[in-house]
């Protein structure tokens, strides 16, 4: 009893002491939510700042970027008048640093562009070009997000079954283990990008060579890792399973994979990765369609506002779906300890 | 009911199972060398008996363990249980290792229900498995996942995980050998009272003289590698057992004496 209720309890004072570590300034929360307030009346300033000062360069959108930095300002001073009331709107608090930095960020470089003039366009576009691009080009944007998020999962999921089955099979049998590892020696180092051409010739259409690409990236790094795993699984455990009657197929499903998991996960991440760079390298070379396209299309026409815009939207979807993974790892692997956060 | 009854008596009634050992050989190669391990090994253990196993460490007790849960095939000689082959392992011989070896992915009750589900019995037995975690006093601690157990509840986990199978025979390879002293002296108390109560035959693997006396019935003792038995020391004493008995203390130095220790103890 005590050594379970001893070993939890550590744990979660272990866990609160680190948090609180993490949460600026969450222990001294009347701080905190005064810093919410500032930063809520730095973003007003900012907000008066785009409005009030006559634009030296020439752009749309203005007052639409001005009303969104007053609306963010006023949600700002709301939650620190109250926080003092309402305990989940004080820990908004944690974010008031950031917030104060990012209000003098984006008025040193609303000054810079839009007010003053002093970068060059079209290299440097105003915050207010940012806004352009997302409600002007949102439409072209979000076809874009979609095909590249289609094409990746379709691609990274034949990649991660092909993979995921490669290692076990590898890790398991000698048999197979002796045709296939030449194989992947020689292969699976070679960048997939490197197959780029030949896929564009072999597969009829741009979509189908990609998704060969993304898969080929995603499959090396986890059926490496799968391998490692079921390879460096205790023989005790399979002897443990054994006297108690277990099958060949209980041993691969409940004792050799289960106990891999871990190492899968690493390679999930591993092949995740690599899969991005080919997503974008596949779409600016071949595929007419998918953010790496548009960014591509951004630059011949100089609209460099445009193409930052994308990269923030791609920025954005490798960092969820990194997230999502992690998420699903921390579910799957609950039982381990001193698992990897995000 | 009637039927779940009479299942539920008979479960309650396990007879051990009977052992006869003939002749064995047993060994490794190493390097490209024999390493003779076991050499004419021949025992007999009749069903309820408790059988402890003592010799020098590294000395084949273990080897001789694998072959009789069947995990292991002798190279030479033959093993019975209950005059039947030992041909694979089998869940009515269960090995309680020296190290717990719970699968960390199960909590303790699915690490416990093994053995009824690589046989297909979980569904309509799994009663059976909160008995055995009962027995052992961990039905507490059911979802409690392996790093979240001390090292002797994760043993008493692993005990479970045999019992839930009801062995006619159960193999113990140095099963108390990693735990502290303290909870060492509770777990032989509470596997006596098991063996008691349950009636299976036990083959235990020990290189702790004293725990071989204060738990078996017959002691046998090897000798260094290649293992041969050196004496079968009956142990005829009533439970529960004191180690300052003075016939224990006599058998204590008779078998230190054939480890060869005498002199250093």
């Amino acid at each position: 009893m005590t050594a379970i209720a001893e070993a939890t309890s550590a744990a979660g004072a272990d866990a609160l002491r680190r948090t609180d570590a993490l949460q600026l300034g969450d222990d001294r929360q009347p701080r905190s939510l005064g810093l919410l307030v500032v930063a809520g009346l730095l973003w007003f300033g900012l907000g008066v700042l785009v409005l009030g000062w006559a634009d030296a360069q020439e752009v749309e959108r203005t007052t639409l970027f001005g009303i969104l930095v007053l609306v963010l300002g006023a949600a700002q001073l709301l939650a620190g008048i109250g926080g003092w009331f309402a305990a989940p709107l004080a820990r908004l608090g944690r974010f008031a640093p950031w917030l104060i930095v990012l209000a003098l960020f984006f008025a040193a470089w609303e000054m810079a562009t839009a007010k003053l003039d002093l970068l060059p366009l079209p290299f440097f576009p105003s915050p207010q070009a940012f806004v352009e691009v997302y409600t002007d080009d949102w439409r072209r944007l979000g076809d874009s997000l979609l095909h590249s998020v289609w094409l990746l999962l379709r691609g990274f999921a034949i990649g991660a079954a092909v993979g995921f089955t490669i290692g076990v099979a590898l890790g398991w049998s000698k048999q197979v283990g002796y045709w296939v590892h030449p194989v992947m020696r020689l292969i699976g180092p070679l960048p997939a990008t490197a197959w780029l051409p030949l896929a564009f010739f072999i597969f009829p259409t741009s979509g189908s060579a990609s998704t060969f690409l993304i898969a080929l990236a995603t499959a090396f790094p986890l059926t490496v890792l799968t391998w490692s795993g079921v390879a460096g699984v205790q023989t005790a455990y399979y002897d443990v399973a054994r006297t108690l009657g277990a099958n060949p197929r209980f041993l691969i499903l409940k004792v050799a994979i289960p106990a891999a998991l871990p190492h899968v996960f690493v390679g999930l991440f591993m092949g995740l990765g690599s899969s991005f760079a080919v997503l974008v390298v596949a779409e600016m070379l071949g595929v007419k369609s998918g953010l790496g396209w548009y960014l591509q299309w951004a630059q011949g026409w100089a609209a460099y506002a445009n193409m930052y815009g994308a990269l923030l939207v791609m920025a954005l979807m490798c960092s969820a779906l990194i997230t999502l993974l992690f998420k699903l790892c921390d579910k799957v692997l609950a039982w381990q300890k001193g698992i990897v956060k995000w | 009911m009637v039927a779940l009854a009479t299942r539920e008596a008979a479960a309650e009634t396990v007879f051990g199972a009977d052992l006869d050992i003939r002749d064995i050989d047993h060994g490794f190669v190493l390097h490209g060398d024999y390493l003779p391990v076991l050499s004419e090994v021949s025992f007999t253990v009749s069903a309820g008996e408790f059988v402890a196993l003592l010799g020098p460490s590294g000395c084949g007790k273990s080897t001789l363990l694998r072959l009789v849960a069947g995990l292991d095939r002798p190279r030479r000689g033959s093993l019975l249980v209950d005059g039947a082959e030992v041909t694979g392992p089998d869940p009515s011989r269960v090995v309680v290792f020296q190290d717990p070896t719970l699968y960390p992915w199960r909590t303790v009750w699915r690490n416990a229900s093994l053995g009824l589900e690589t046989r297909g019995l979980l569904k309509q037995q799994s009663h059976r498995v909160d008995d055995a975690l009962a027995l052992v006093g961990l039905e507490k601690f059911a979802k409690a996942f392996p790093h979240q157990l001390s090292g002797g509840m994760a043993q008493r986990a692993s005990l479970a995980r045999a019992l839930v199978n009801d062995p006619s025979l159960l193999i113990l390879d140095e099963p108390l050998g990693k735990l502290d002293s303290l909870t060492r002296l509770t777990m032989q108390g509470e596997l006596t009272r098991l063996w008691q109560r349950r009636g299976f035959t036990v083959l235990m693997v020990t290189h702790d003289v004293e725990e071989a006396l204060l738990l078996a019935n017959r002691v046998i003792v090897f000798s260094d590698r290649p293992a041969r038995i050196r004496a079968d020391l009956a142990v005829d004493l009533p439970y529960p057992r004191h180690r300052d008995h003075p016939e224990l203390l006599r058998l204590r130095r008779e078998a230190l004496e054939l480890l060869g220790l005498a002199r250093d103890w």
